[in-house]
C-alpha cells in the first residue's frame, strides 16, 4: 500500500457523507437519526455530513420495511452512489419486516436480498449512539476496503 | 516571453495560486464550520476535515447521468477551478511573481464571475429539475449582489483614477473606502452563498442546487473552487480596503487576519439567520445594497 493509498483510505474513514432513505419506516428510526446533528451527539466530529442526494454520499442509511413501492427506489439510490460506498440498515425492519411482516404491501424479504448491507444496527428504534456507531463502523469498513461494494469490485 | 509564462505558471500553481491558496481555503472552510458548530453549542469538525472531504471525493468514482453532454459536464468544474486560480494570479499579494497587467481589476471581476456562470450552466447541463431551479436562483442572485459588489470596485477605482489593482491599493484613504467597503461587505455573504443568502443551494428546498448531479472528483473540484473563491474574495477586500505596510510579511499577516475576521463575521451571520426568499434577497440588495452603492459612488466621484 503506497502512501497515497493510505492517505485516501484515512480520508474515506474521516469523511463519511450520509444519505438517508425511508423505505416504509414508521418514522421511529428517522426521529432517532435527527439528534445526530444536534449538540448532544454532534456527528460532524466524525466528519459526518447529511446530504440530500445519493450522488454526493458514501453511506446509504436505510430505515424501514421494504415495500413493493420502495424496492425500486432504494435500488436506484444505491446504484446512483459512486463507489466506494457502504449501506447501513437501521433497526429491525430492514432485516425482517418486524411487526409489519406478513402485510400484503410489505415485501417478505430482508434488505440484504436487494442491496448488499454492510452494517446492521439492531433496535426498534436503535438509540442515536448505536446509529452513530453503525456509521463509524461503515466508515472503518470503507477505510479497510472491506465494504461489500469494494470486495465485489476487487473480485 | 517564456520567462513571463514561467512566472504566470509559478503564480498559478504555487503562490498566490493553488498550492498555497488551497490549504488557506480549507482553513477558511474549517473556520466557518467550526465557528458555526461552536455557536450552536457543538464541538464541530476536526481541523483537517475540508482536506479529508476533498481527498475522499477525488478518490471516488464519478457517476455521469445518462443523456447529459459529457464534455460540458466534465469541463465545467475544471473551468470553474481554472478561473478562480487565474483570479488568484491577478491579486497583487506581496511576493506574487506574475507580471502586472494594466487594468487588471477588470480582468479580476470577469474571472470572479466565471464560477457563477459555470454554476448556472452546470445546473442546466445536469438536467435535474432541482439543478435548474438552483441555476435560475444563482443567475438572479448574481444580478442582485453584483450591484453593491461592482459599485464598490468601481468607486475605489474612480477614487484612485486607475483600473490597476496596485494603484488602487496604494491610493490614499478617504470616505469612499468606508462606503465602498460597506457595499463590498453587504455583497460578501451572497457571493459566498451562506445564510441568509444560501438561496441558490438551499439544501432543504432544492437538495444541492446546481451541483446536484455532480459526484466524486468533479464535485471535489467544485468544492475546491468554492474554497479558493473565499480566498480570492477576502484577499480582494484586504487589497482594496486595508493599507499595505512596508514589510511584505507584515502585509500578508495583516491581510490574512482580515480575511479570517471576514470569514468569522460571515459565519456568525450565517449561524444566526434563516434563509430568506429570493424576492426578499433581491429587494434587500437593490434597496440597501443600492443605497450603499450610491453612497460609495458619490464618495468616489466627488473628491
Amino acid at each position: 500500500m503506497t502512501l497515497l493509498d493510505r492517505v485516501l483510505a484515512v480520508a474515506r474513514r474521516r469523511s463519511p457523507w450520509v444519505c438517508r432513505v425511508n423505505t416504509g419506516s414508521c418514522n421511529g428510526c428517522d426521529i432517532e437519526v435527527t439528534p445526530l446533528i444536534s449538540p448532544r451527539y454532534d456527528a460532524e466530529q466524525l466528519g459526518v455530513q447529511f446530504h440530500g442526494t445519493p450522488k454526493h454520499c458514501d453511506i446509504l442509511l436505510v430505515s424501514g420495511t421494504l415495500t413493493a413501492r420502495s424496492r425500486a427506489a432504494v435500488v436506484s439510490m444505491w446504484e446512483q452512489m459512486p463507489s466506494p460506498k457502504a449501506v447501513v440498515a437501521l433497526g429491525s425492519c430492514p432485516a425482517s419486516g418486524n411487526v409489519f411482516a406478513g402485510s400484503p404491501v410489505v415485501l417478505g424479504c430482508s434488505l440484504d436480498e436487494v442491496i448488499p448491507v454492510d452494517v446492521w444496527v439492531p433496535g426498534c428504534p436503535p438509540r442515536p449512539q448505536a446509529i452513530l456507531e453503525g456509521i463509524a463502523r461503515a466508515a472503518a469498513l470503507l477505510e479497510a476496503g472491506k465494504t461489500r461494494d469494494q470486495i465485489g469490485r476487487a473480485a | 516571453m517564456s520567462e513571463d509564462l514561467l512566472r504566470y505558471g509559478l503564480a498559478f500553481l504555487v503562490w498566490p495560486g493553488l498550492l498555497l491558496a488551497a490549504p488557506l481555503g480549507w482553513f477558511d472552510l474549517w473556520l466557518m464550520r467550526k465557528a458555526t458548530a461552536r455557536l450552536q453549542g457543538r464541538i464541530g469538525p476536526p481541523f483537517l476535515q475540508p482536506a479529508f472531504d476533498f481527498l475522499k471525493l477525488v478518490g471516488k468514482r464519478a457517476v455521469i447521468p445518462e443523456g447529459v453532454n459529457r464534455t460540458a459536464f466534465v469541463a465545467l468544474p475544471i473551468v470553474s477551478l481554472a478561473s478562480v486560480g487565474a483570479a488568484l494570479v491577478v491579486v497583487p499579494m506581496p511576493g506574487n511573481p506574475a507580471p502586472r497587467l494594466p487594468g487588471d481589476v477588470v480582468l479580476l471581476v470577469y474571472l470572479l464571475e466565471m464560477p457563477v456562470l459555470v454554476e448556472v450552466v452546470a445546473g442546466f447541463v445536469g438536467r435535474s429539475v432541482y439543478g435548474e431551479v438552483g441555476a435560475m436562483r444563482e443567475a438572479l442572485m448574481s444580478l442582485a449582489y453584483n450591484l453593491p459588489f461592482l459599485a464598490a470596485v468601481i468607486a475605489v477605482a474612480e477614487h484612485a483614477g486607475s483600473f490597476d489593482l496596485a494603484t488602487i491599493a496604494a491610493a490614499p484613504f478617504g470616505p469612499v473606502h468606508v462606503f465602498a467597503g460597506l457595499a463590498f461587505l453587504v455583497a460578501l455573504p451572497a457571493r459566498l452563498k451562506t445564510n441568509p443568502f444560501s438561496i441558490a443551494e438551499a439544501e432543504h428546498e432544492i437538495v444541492a442546487g446546481a451541483h446536484i448531479e455532480y459526484s466524486g472528483p468533479l464535485l471535489g473540484l467544485f468544492e475546491l473552487s468554492h474554497a479558493l473563491e473565499i480566498v480570492v474574495l477576502t484577499e480582494l477586500f484586504a487589497v482594496l480596503f486595508v493599507p499595505a505596510s512596508g514589510s511584505a510579511a507584515v502585509t500578508i499577516a495583516v491581510w490574512v487576519v482580515v480575511g479570517l475576521a471576514l470569514i468569522l463575521g460571515v459565519a456568525l451571520l450565517a449561524a444566526t439567520t434563516a434563509r430568506v426568499r429570493l424576492a426578499q434577497a433581491f429587494r434587500f440588495y437593490w434597496l440597501w445594497g443600492g443605497a450603499a452603492s450610491a453612497a460609495a459612488l458619490v464618495a468616489g466621484f466627488v473628491r
